[in-house]
């Protein structure tokens, strides 16, 4: 019953491949993102001093804004880094994979 | 701050105003001008503001112009509902960008930055991560499997009737409490900033929504959220730049001179009060993290595109500029607590320190009459007018396709009603919306909204997420699993709000909420995911063997999109 096309892309062993490395990236950089995040939150909510901590000796501004902008700023460099591979090399492999699946 | 903030002041707890102000946070930030439901509300109305109502005018004959263009353009039903798959991936980011930053980003999160300092900029950073996991989870499965709407997703292989009617349902559900909570703010917002009637400015809004959506469908709301979005990002730099220009570009300066002029001092330079309980701050983040993911207006963004390369292109786009314009307006909260917070001329009385002039989300509007006069508040207006009005068109076009594609066409005549009979519907059912949207716009024009916002994503994140990400990542998902899953989400994400401060003090005045925490999708989320997971792992019925089976076809088709529905030829 299962549509014949599909059978043969689960044959192949690119798409294995392209499944484990993809999905690695994904997991991967989630992960970065998530418990970058969460691991803030819990300075914000348990540890608020540390981010208090003024950046430098005669300065207003304190290091919880740097880090707070680099949480945005490195989380969207990582949506350029998963575009990068998933648009790149993993996007040829997918395009291999298509052509090899046709009778 | 919304009524539900103000109240719990008045309850003398810390731990409930903590809550309130969360609950009137997400209600600013996640949708649009609504904590105006507490807050604008109270305002008297404004002289009529011209410079604000011509440049708005602009607008509408611009993006009247492309409806017209759209229209002959707009033939099936696959441009109906998503542009017939036309949309680049640059587009789409910047339309994606026009949908999420609202008029209540905008002047929520500076406003909350103005009062709050830092713990605005935390909020403002758990507005923004949801985008990175978007993309790596979702988007090119979303765009593999779905077709027009959400359901398509969730019924790939389950039970077609009974999983399209209740993702089209929940879909609905959110659609139509998430209008409401637009109109009202739409309404709120226009009398204060254009002088309009309320009334007035309801049925103006719900008039041009349904304009744009049954004559242009798709490709009218996504040309509406690009120059919405443009005009917003322009503005955004422009404001900010006036801003900086005042300090030598300098944000030592700006931060100097802020702690010199609020009346917390330095302690606006890290992190107060606000997100001290970490339950609530985990909460609000679930719940803004997934059920923006599952609100039906922003996953019907990713049909729009001819394919998953653009899909992840789109994301990548979307929170650069969503990324850009949040740090921006960080930046003018805090140019906003020397520039408007020490002027006389912005408070009522001349009172510095007292009551701000139209109340607690005009920051930045008073920042962009310091900085460049009438003209600039005028054009920074008719912008928050221009991004309502965006919200509420792809939400009646989420709606309508909800209306016409699933329970019409799939559901009810089992695939059989003809193209020109989809379409008739689905105009119908924009018609419909636009005219439920104004009536219930005006109904509730004296209520508080706010915890419309807090079920809207908590049902988001708890019925519509939990069965979508399953149907896309467990192979063990069965339609029962599902329909009991979605239930315990949606009975206990609404009871939750139903018992928190936000309706069981604010609307039903008891003493104290029964639920202590304004969100429920840290608990909501959770039981659902658990009740799903139990009931389709003790299902041993023969359609849940097969719905299993056909997930493997699935997963070859999510990874590499062969056999996805392609961009229709113009």
């Amino acid at each position: 019953m299962s549509n014949p096309i599909y059978a043969r892309v689960r044959q192949n062993p690119k798409f294995h491949d392209l499944v484990r490395r993809r999905s690695r990236l994904a997991l991967t950089l989630s992960a970065i993102v998530l418990v970058s995040y969460y691991a803030f939150m819990m300075v914000v909510a348990f540890a608020p001093q540390v981010l208090r901590a003024p950046l430098g000796e005669d300065s207003a501004l304190s290091v919880g804004f740097p880090i707070g902008a680099a949480i945005i700023v490195v989380s969207w460099l990582l949506t350029g880094v998963y575009s990068h591979f998933a648009n790149g090399v993993f996007e040829e492999l997918n395009d291999q994979i298509t052509r090899e699946s046709q009778p | 701050m919304s009524r539900a903030g103000e109240q719990t002041v008045s309850g003398r707890s810390t731990a409930a105003l903590v809550a309130g102000l969360a609950g009137g946070l997400v209600a600013l930030a996640a949708g649009s001008a609504l904590a105006a439901g507490g807050d604008l509300g109270a305002v008297d109305k404004q002289p009529v503001n011209v410079s604000a109502i011509a440049m708005f005018l602009a607008f509408v004959v611009m993006t009247l112009g492309i409806t017209y263009w759209a229209a002959s353009r707009t033939k099936s039903t696959a441009d109906f509902y998503t542009a017939g798959g036309g949309i680049s991936g640059f587009q789409n980011g910047l339309a994606i960008a026009g949908d999420y930053m609202s008029a209540a980003t905008l002047l929520g999160l500076s406003s909350l930055v103005f009062a709050k300092g830092y713990d605005g900029f935390v909020y403002t950073i758990s507005f923004f991560v949801g985008w990175p996991i978007i993309l790596f989870l979702l988007a090119e499965r979303l765009r593999n499997l779905g077709h027009f709407t959400f359901a398509d997703i969730a019924s790939y292989r389950l039970d077609q009737n009974k999983i399209r009617s209740f993702a089209a349902i929940g879909s609905l559900t959110v659609v139509c409490f998430y209008l409401i909570v637009q109109m009202v703010g739409a309404g709120q917002l226009i009398k204060l900033l254009f002088g309009l009637d309320y009334n007035v400015a309801v049925v103006v809004v719900g008039v041009l929504m349904v304009v744009y959506v049954t004559f242009g469908g798709m490709i009218a709301t996504t040309w509406v959220q690009i120059i919405k979005a443009v005009l917003l990002l322009g503005g955004g730099a422009m404001l900010a730049f006036l801003a900086l220009s005042r300090f030598g570009f300098s944000l030592e300066a700006i931060a100097k001179s802020a702690v010199a002029s609020h009346k917390d001092g330095i302690k606006i330079m890290g992190p107060g009060t606000l997100l001290a309980d970490p339950v609530s701050a985990v909460s609000l983040s679930l719940g803004l993290l997934f059920g923006t993911a599952a609100l039906p207006h922003i996953m019907m963004r990713f049909f729009t595109v001819p394919n998953a390369r653009e899909a992840r292109k789109s994301v990548f786009v979307a929170s650069g500029f969503i990324g850009f314009f949040f740090l921006l307006v960080c930046i003018l909260g805090m140019a906003a607590i020397t520039i408007v917070g020490t002027d006389p001329q912005f408070f009522e009385g001349g009172k510095v320190g007292g009551k701000l002039i139209g109340g607690g989300n005009m920051p930045v509007m008073h920042l962009a009459k310091a900085l460049g006069g009438d003209l600039f508040l005028g054009f920074l207006s008719a912008v928050a007018f221009a991004t309502i009005l965006a919200v509420v068109s792809g939400l009646a076009l989420a709606g309508a396709s909800a209306i016409a594609h699933d329970l019409y066409a799939r559901v009810i005549r089992k695939g059989q009603a003809t193209e020109r009979e989809e379409m008739r519907v689905s105009k119908i059912a924009s018609l419909v919306l636009g005219v439920l949207a104004v009536v219930l716009g005006i109904a509730f024009e004296k209520q508080n909204v706010a915890f419309l916002v807090g079920l809207t994503f908590g049902i988001a994140a708890s019925v519509n997420f939990p069965v979508l990400i399953l149907s896309m990542y467990w192979k063990g998902l069965t339609t029962r699993g599902a329909l009991a899953g979605g239930l315990a989400g949606l009975v206990s994400a609404v009871t939750m709000v139903v018992l928190s401060n936000a309706v069981w003090v604010v609307v039903l005045n008891n003493p104290a909420p029964i639920f202590p925490y304004e969100h429920p999708a840290l608990f909501s989320m959770t039981l659902a995911f658990l009740v799903t997971i139990v009931v389709s792992k003790l299902d041993r019925s023969a359609g849940a063997q097969a719905e299993r089976g056909a997930y493997d076809d699935q997963f070859v088709r999510s990874q590499t999109g062969i056999g996805a529905a392609a961009a229709s030829n113009h």
